[in-house]
């Protein structure tokens, strides 16, 4: 019950600091969570100063350059850096959010970057994903039905499409997820708020018809339950969706279908 | 969460588990209600012992005699510790991850709300039914 050692790994040292300012007028202080699964090392913050004239207004355009001009070693994952693909998901300045919708201007005083919460971490800024896509592979994210397949489209009213609106836009960054204490510590059997967000997207479609069996797969104590309504989902989405809701339509439909 | 790299089991297994208990729904809807109730039988409860300050011995065995008040009374105890042990559970099972530890504090919980409640009913039924 009580862990008298803390995991390993837990600690966290200082680390280096590079001074690649050189007296720059728009200089700015990044500290950056650093841990090599290599080294068999504690993991460490390590610090760059920057010039910010030298690349763009967001955090993602100063980590890349940082990784291409001052330290290649410097690990964290990014694509598409406008906010659709939810790769460059970190914990910034003690929030979750995108990396590239984070202005730096935002950020008062340094700048700190540690990998999402609670997560295991692969290295650096890039945290062990595996198991919160199985959870989202086991909610069936794709629509079923029952009935035959139709010859064309599946129709759906404009109200009814209506409904996914506030769902669809999910970006599965899962900021959400690694924000919710109750994810931190139940994360094994509850499924979080970014997955419970899609179970709702499906269990709302007019198209699909196992709209029961989702229901059935999330009744559970812990699947479900562990949701304590603290928001901290609803303020972490960078998208500004708010899974929360979502989670109380699940808990409503429960109550609903007795 | 503890990194699930050394286990040979697939993710899927792992997040699929022991599949979904298909219950629990009873419990939220258990605490909301006895939350609602609690509502008017604690604003009740708290002006009631107000009224009583400084009250001797006598006069708030008069009060608790009245049909009314133990009515109340009885309510208000059953309903707390009902609400009071579904509410504890709910933290035990956030926070408690030994799962022997986990049963025999859920287990104790449950017990002692139990008989507190049944503690207080007596009392308000010897007073009530006593001389």
């Amino acid at each position: 019950m009580v862990e008298f050692n803390l995991p390993a790994n837990s600690k966290v040292g200082v680390g280096k600091t590079i001074n690649a300012a050189n007296g720059a007028k728009r200089a700015k202080t990044f500290k950056i969570y650093r841990w090599s699964p290599d080294d068999g090392q504690n993991p460490r913050v390590d610090t760059y100063v920057v010039d910010l004239d030298k690349f763009g207004p967001m955090i993602l355009d100063a980590i890349i350059y940082i990784k291409n001009n001052i330290d290649s070693t410097l690990t964290f994952r990014r694509s598409c850096r406008e906010g659709i693909c939810g790769s460059c998901a970190m914990n910034i300045d003690g929030t979750n959010t995108l990396a590239c919708l984070k202005a730096i201007e935002d950020v008062k005083g340094d700048v700190k970057i540690y990998p999402l919460p609670h997560m295991p971490v692969v290295k650096d800024l890039v945290p062990d994903l595996k198991h919160i896509y199985a959870q989202l592979a086991s909610i069936k994210p794709w629509l079923q039905s029952q009935s035959p397949a139709p010859s064309r489209e599946r129709l759906q009213s404009p109200e009814d499409r209506a409904k996914l609106d506030g769902l669809y836009e999910c970006i599965l960054c899962f900021c959400c997820s690694t924000s919710c204490p109750s994810y931190w510590w139940n994360g094994d059997r509850y499924l979080g708020p970014s997955i419970l967000l899609q179970a709702y997207r499906w269990i709302v479609d007019s198209r699909d018809e196992m709209t029961g069996e989702r229901l059935d797969n999330l009744e559970d104590p812990f699947r479900l339950y562990r949701c304590h309504t603290i928001m901290n989902c609803t303020k972490a989405c960078p998208k500004g969706l708010n899974p929360a809701k979502a989670i109380a339509e699940i808990k409503k439909l429960m109550v609903v279908r007795r | 969460m503890a990194s699930n790299s050394k286990t040979l089991r697939s993710p899927l297994q792992i997040a699929r588990g022991l599949g979904s208990a298909k219950h629990g729904t009873e419990h939220w809807w258990h605490q909301r209600v006895t939350a609602i109730a609690l509502v008017p039988l604690t604003v009740w409860f708290v002006f009631g012992v107000i009224r009583h300050l400084g009250a001797d011995h006598a006069a708030f065995v008069a009060w608790m005699k009245s049909p009314f008040s133990a009515l109340m009374m009885v309510l208000t105890a059953v309903v707390t510790f009902h609400h009071a042990q579904s509410g504890l559970q709910v933290v035990i099972e956030d926070y408690v991850h030994n799962e022997l530890a986990k049963i025999l504090s859920i287990l104790a919980v449950k017990f002692l709300c139990f008989a507190l409640a049944a503690a207080c009913v007596i009392a308000v039924l010897k007073i009530s039914f006593g001389a």
